[in-house]
């Protein structure tokens, strides 16, 4: 029992980052970024060496866990304002779909610039493997990773809201969410404020890919893509823009994939993707809006 | 030198023109009413000035600064403080939250943790109501409040210039003379500059100073408030006379 809630926990932890990743970016340019798994995908290859061989040459994988943390987190950030100041600014008046387009695209790019230097062959890597240890609490056994993805998870959550409700930039940045030509008239900087979602929402998706590179022990070229559409799926249930709802909702989602995986007859847990998915239509059904509705998108008349 | 000053100024929406050739300008310490029919451009000149809006010919000068075409966040720094219609109070942060929301501008100068915290004391000496909900969510303040806090998250700025776009709308009449009763203390307090949009031309008449009719995009009359008010050429603008 104590084991599904862990692995419900620690799955809903991954959805929840990548869709606070998303939701970050979405709430002050409506863009829905695309790209944002390739991003991930990109910080887990930041370990190795550009090789085509199956056996991956771990370069900054190497390095003790308090200075390979921030280095991923470094990755993306750097990497998500790069996309920012050389893609989406050109964007930055264009229509929602224009820009989710673009955001398409740059992901391509991304993705086939990692195939070049790595191979599309998935590789397997061996990072931080003390974490693999088993701990025992209170008579179940998990891996220790399970436990500190979860913990991991909620320090930066509560850092976040910290952040948001704290500091000046944080509130700069929750009224451009809600009103960007507001804040501006305001004196909120345009750019400043896009910049520092698209560092937030990168250096989410570094500590998705240290969490996912850990866990699969394996770097594939496809992995963003995968954790990028439940991400997705969960911003959109959360209520597009709402980033207590895209926690909620990732948490949701990763606890109904681990129920269904117990629950479900045996012969049906092939299929749990297409439960889990039609759960998914059923509650937007119902809420078409999303659990939590984000006050800045709705129509002013 | 005037504070602000517009010369042929022409606003497009694709082919439509809301603005054609709007020419005027604005001392330091003047209180000016743009009035005139729905669709008559006042908002969209307003917008324009705050940098929202792209014009698409014509000059703006703010301060000595060309303006023109400027991000609206520099223009803010200038000391153009808007209070949009609609109001555009940030719902979901709490009342203080909006104060504060436009004092980060000015972060680097000297003093400035001190200052905004006589700023902030100064909005609640003058709209004591806003202090008492001061941690409570700002979109759930009535219409009034809502009101008065953005004229107070505009005073916050410390402006030169305070432009207010129909500050009556949605409001009950009694709520109504409360904000200008404000707005005229204050005014006299701060010496605001204050440019204030307003479909009906009666409350311009009674706060006196100067005003600008607007009809179809072009300024029609300019003059004083009071006189201009009295006369019959008010009517044909409104409703067109001279057309016929």
């Amino acid at each position: 029992m104590l084991q599904i809630l862990f692995d419900a926990l620690s799955l809903g932890s991954l959805y929840a980052l990548g869709a606070l990743g998303i939701a970050l970016i979405f709430g002050v340019m409506r863009l829905v970024n695309f790209a944002h798994g390739d991003v991930i995908a990109f910080c887990v290859f930041a370990l190795l060496w550009p090789s085509t061989d199956a056996m991956a040459i771990v370069f900054a994988g190497q390095l003790p866990w308090y200075l390979l943390v921030p280095f991923v987190l470094l990755c993306g950030a750097g990497l998500s304002v790069l996309c920012e100041i050389v893609v989406f600014r050109r964007f930055r008046n264009a229509n929602p779909a224009t820009m989710m387009i673009a955001s398409f695209a740059l992901g391509f790019v991304i993705r086939y610039f990692l195939l070049m230097l790595f191979s599309s062959r998935p590789k397997s890597i061996n990072l931080l493997p003390e974490l693999s240890q088993p701990i025992e609490i209170f008579g179940a056994r998990l891996p220790l990773l399970q436990l500190i993805t979860i913990i991991a998870t909620m320090l930066i959550l509560i850092g976040l809201t910290l952040f948001l409700r704290r500091t000046r930039f944080g509130l700069e940045m929750r009224a451009a969410a809600e009103n960007f030509s507001m804040a501006r008239m305001l004196g909120v900087r345009a750019n400043r404020v896009i910049m520092g979602a698209f560092a937030l929402s990168g250096a989410l998706a570094g500590a998705i890919a240290l969490i996912f590179g850990v866990q699969t022990g394996t770097a594939d070229i496809q992995m963003g893509a995968a954790i990028m559409l439940m991400a997705f799926i969960a911003t959109v249930i959360g209520g597009l823009g709402s980033l207590a709802g895209a926690v909620l909702a990732g948490f949701l989602l990763g606890a109904a994939s681990v129920i269904m995986q117990v629950m479900l007859p045996i012969d049906a847990r092939p299929f749990r993707d297409a439960f889990v998915y039609g759960a998914v239509i059923l509650v937007l059904l119902f809420r078409p809006q999303g659990l939590i509705s984000a006050r800045g998108t709705k129509e002013r008349v | 030198m005037s504070l602000l000053a517009l010369s042929d100024i022409t606003i497009r929406y694709s082919r439509l023109t809301a603005v054609r050739d709007v020419s005027f300008s604005m001392d330091e310490g003047e209180i000016l009413f743009i009035t005139g029919p729905n669709g008559a451009g006042k908002s969209s000149l307003l917008r324009a000035i705050a940098g929202v809006t792209p014009v698409a010919g014509g000059r703006i000068d703010l301060a000595g600064h060309e303006i023109t075409g400027q991000a609206p966040e520099n223009i803010a720094r200038l000391g153009f403080s808007m209070v949009p219609e609609g109001r555009d109070v940030f719902g979901s942060l709490t009342t203080e939250e909006n104060l504060l929301v436009g004092t980060g501008m000015h972060a680097r100068d000297r003093g400035w943790r001190s200052r905004t915290a006589g700023d902030l004391e100064a909005v609640y000496a003058t709209f004591p109501m806003l202090k008492e909900r001061r941690h409570g969510q700002a979109g759930l303040l009535s219409g009034g409040q809502q009101q008065m806090l953005v004229i107070g998250r505009a005073l916050m700025t410390n402006p030169r210039l305070i432009a207010i776009d129909e500050p009556s709308l949605g409001l009950a009449p009694n709520i109504n003379d409360q904000v200008y009763e404000r707005l005229i203390a204050l005014r006299a307090q701060r010496q605001l500059t204050l440019l204030i949009v307003e479909q009906s031309s009666a409350r311009a008449m009674m706060v006196g100073g100067r005003m600008i009719l607007m009809r179809g995009g072009q300024i029609v009359l300019d003059g004083d408030a009071r006189t201009l008010g009295n006369g019959e050429a008010i009517q044909a603008a409104y409703f067109g006379y001279e057309d016929h």
